[in-house]
């Protein structure tokens, strides 16, 4: 690791130095430009004994990184410094100090179908079903790929990317790479381009194949008086093709990795398999989405031996749609059962036109969404010669739905302007959640059905000032019980900004638990520089991103935000 | 070798980010302009975000997701003013989609119903996101008739697009 950066550090000054424009193929190199962005998180704590909010040594986090981009013509190279002094509740505690944990130099050559990567970089394949390397910065989630990656256009329909590398696993001072070593190719064929007839037709056929190899020390385990050697390298590759017509578009592939024992599935020899396909399109008025997939025994990462957000080399989308509203969104959050599911989505999006009796003057949009998964249908071995039971666990029978609900997740959300200074939103959402399945809270185990009803208004009030509303209530008879949230947020454009949000467990069936947390905020934005302050009550609680989600500890106190791009 | 500036003091790390300091010292005072990531759009096609071009007008660039309630209140009311903004100042505005594997293939369907008239581009890796340094969306950039960017805002609250249009009147001007 600490040569590549060297090579990066010597490769730049070299640059400099030496004076040799990268653009040599054009007479007149284009200027250099830096960009980047900073993001600074600070909290500082106080006890709470009725929330069980703690204060930690440090009494406050600090969370803060920067990236730095330097980009000439071809060329671009930067790197990211981060923070952890130390950090935040709710982050990995492990990542301290500051330091780089990232760093990169590129060269891209679009006329020679060259692109060349060294150092850390982030790159999916596909879906991402065998390989996705990426961050989310505001939940501590990183596993940048950190070694060499070349894509390759060799001829305009084919596209070739190849990739060597470790996984970023933890930050102490300095970037920590998992144990493993990642290889991988992905190919990506264009028939539109490749078959001239075919080059205009509104009917585009893409088919693609990814192969992915960890390499990992082996070793024995231990099983019961079975002694297993462990494989050293495990292979996955996902074939697949997407088909689309205008806005028709229909994809389907199927994944395969060899036995890959792991924490994760109880250091079982199975093989894990997955088919998933999709379908979009719009019948009049009407558009929908349906996506159906079945993924078994598919965790794969550097390490077999980490756990939960550790060196993931691929990623298994979830099946739920990713909610926005305080209660639906935190309280209950599917997560992807990782040893296999089996799930089903439907969405329908309709829009009754403006100007029309029902649409009203500026139209009205409704999207209903059906999601659902259930367990494998599977049996497990029995404890026969040989202990299959031990060695392989169980046979999956079909690509069907098993007996064990995971989740169902029916929402209905209608939005409407209805003047130029007031429009409304309102959702029913119908759950039934299995917290065996994703362990989410530790009150309750089974399945929680909750309805959960929201209404938002937005009153515009004077020019550029406008007053947001949000009104939550959720139902349930199981776990912590009903709740409440009150959200107002006003705005005065395009500076400043002031917020409040209560959440009330009114329906806790121990009534000293019936808490409010109280959160409120204000802020300040010029540009793509943005300040906030805030201060509180935060609920223990799952903290999600852009359909990710991390468990964080209840907390109390101040919290200040600063971010800007340049 | 350690890169703890509290520990130990690295040569590398000195060599590196003075290396990046001079570089950014001596590179030509120079404008941003929209960098080049393949991005595929809703048919299927791959456009090179380095080549996109409006005949000298201004271009304005969104990151969105469908998930990100702000990111379509502020794009919804784009919509209501963008007939009489192409009008005025001939801009072309592009929605660059965050939604990653969870929800990239919502895109399509929420599109299809939204009455949007924007061109739409996904970013399911974020790739184009992190080339442009945003952090959070909503996140938009307006780049002027030379394709040079002259203004950014992150964040959306009501009243925002007024500010936007002040912006593309300076342009036309």
């Amino acid at each position: 690791m600490n040569k590549s950066l060297a090579t990066i550090a010597l490769g730049s000054i070299w640059i400099f130095f030496s004076g040799i424009s990268l653009a040599q193929t054009t007479t007149d190199p284009a200027p250099g430009i830096v960009s980047g962005n900073v993001s600074i998180l600070f909290q500082s704590y106080q006890e709470d004994s009725l929330i069980g909010a703690v204060v930690p040594a440090s009494k406050s986090g600090f969370n803060a990184f920067s990236n730095i981009n330097y980009n000439q013509g071809n060329f671009s190279a930067g790197f990211r410094y981060e923070s952890y002094l130390n950090s935040v509740l709710g982050f990995p505690g492990r990542f301290k100090g500051s330091g780089l944990g990232y760093r990169y130099a590129r060269w891209v050559d679009n006329e020679r179908g060259v692109d060349i990567t060294i150092g850390n970089f982030y790159e999916q394949f596909g879906s991402g079903i065998v390989l996705r390397s990426y961050e989310e910065r505001n939940l501590g989630l990183d596993n940048a790929l950190d070694g060499f990656r070349i894509i390759l256009t060799p001829f305009k329909p084919l596209k070739v990317k190849m990739l060597y590398g470790k996984q970023r696993l933890d930050f102490d001072s300095e970037l920590i790479n998992g144990d493993g070593i990642i290889r991988g190719i992905n190919a990506e064929l264009s028939l539109n381009e490749l078959i001239p007839t075919f080059t205009d037709s509104k009917l585009k056929i893409t088919p693609t194949y990814s192969f992915v190899s960890r390499f990992q020390d082996g070793g024995n385990i231990v099983k019961d008086t079975l002694i297993l050697e462990l494989p050293q390298n495990v292979g996955a590759w996902d074939y697949g093709v997407t088909m689309q017509y205008e806005m028709w578009k229909f994809g389907v592939s199927r994944t395969m990795k060899i036995n890959d024992p792991s924490a994760d599935n109880g250091y079982i020899y199975k093989e894990g398999e997955a088919l998933m396909y999709f379908l979009t399109g719009n019948i009049k008025d009407v558009s929908f989405l349906l996506q159906r997939s079945t993924t078994d025994n598919m965790s794969f990462r550097s390490d077999r031996d980490l756990l939960l957000f550790d060196t993931p080399i691929n990623n298994i989308p979830t099946i739920t749609k990713t909610h926005t509203y305080n209660l639906a969104a935190t309280l209950y959050p599917y997560a992807t059962v990782i040893n296999g599911e089996s799930s089903f989505r439907g969405e329908l999006y309709y829009n009754l036109k403006r100007g029309s009796t029902l649409g009203g003057k500026y139209g009205t949009k409704m999207n209903l969404v059906f999601a659902t998964s259930y367990s494998l249908d599977t049996t497990n071995f029995g404890r026969e010669e040989g202990r299959p039971d031990l060695v392989y666990g169980y046979q999956r029978n079909s690509w069907g739905f098993g007996d064990s609900l995971n989740v169902q997740d029916i929402s209905f959300e209608i939005e409407r302007k209805f003047s130029k200074k007031f429009k409304a939103k309102a959702m029913y959402m119908n759950l039934q959640f299995n917290t065996l399945a994703t362990p989410v809270t530790t009150d309750f185990k089974g399945i929680v059905f909750a309805d959960i009803f929201v209404l938002e208004t937005q009153i515009k009030t004077a020019k550029r000032q406008s007053l947001r509303t949000e009104f939550q209530v959720l139902f349930t008879e199981q776990d912590k019980g009903d709740w409440a949230t009150v959200v107002a947020e006003y705005t005065w454009s395009p500076h400043w900004f002031a917020s409040v949000i209560d959440q009330y467990n009114f329906g806790n069936p121990d009534e000293a638990k019936r808490v409010h947390y109280l959160y409120g905020s204000a802020g300040y934005i010029n540009g793509s520089h943005r300040l906030s302050l805030g201060y509180g009550k935060r609920r223990e609680g799952i903290f999600c991103v852009g359909g990710v989600c991390r468990a964080v500890p209840a907390s109390s106190g101040l919290e200040m935000t600063f971010t800007s791009s340049f | 070798m350690n890169f703890n500036f509290y520990k130990t003091h690295s040569p590398v790390k000195s060599i590196l980010l003075a290396g990046v300091f001079l570089l950014a010292m001596t590179a030509e005072a120079s404008a941003q302009t929209i960098p080049s990531v393949q991005l595929k759009d809703l048919t299927g096609s791959t456009i090179d975000t380095g080549t996109i071009e409006n005949d000298g007008n201004p271009i304005v660039i969104c990151f969105w997701a469908t998930w990100c309630s702000p990111c379509k209140r502020e794009l919804n009311n784009y919509m209501d003013y963008y007939a009489d903004w192409q009008e005025e100042t001939g801009v072309k505005i592009i929605a660059v989609s965050i939604d990653d594997t969870r929800s990239t293939n919502r895109v399509a369907p929420y599109i299809m119903s939204s009455g949007w008239e924007f061109e739409i581009l996904l970013d399911p890796a974020g790739d184009f996101k992190r080339t442009m340094g945003v952090i959070n969306a909503p996140h938009t950039f307006l780049y002027n008739g030379e394709g040079v960017l002259v203004w950014s805002h992150n964040s959306y609250a009501e009243g925002d697009e007024e500010e936007l249009y002040e912006e593309l009147l300076k342009l036309v001007e």
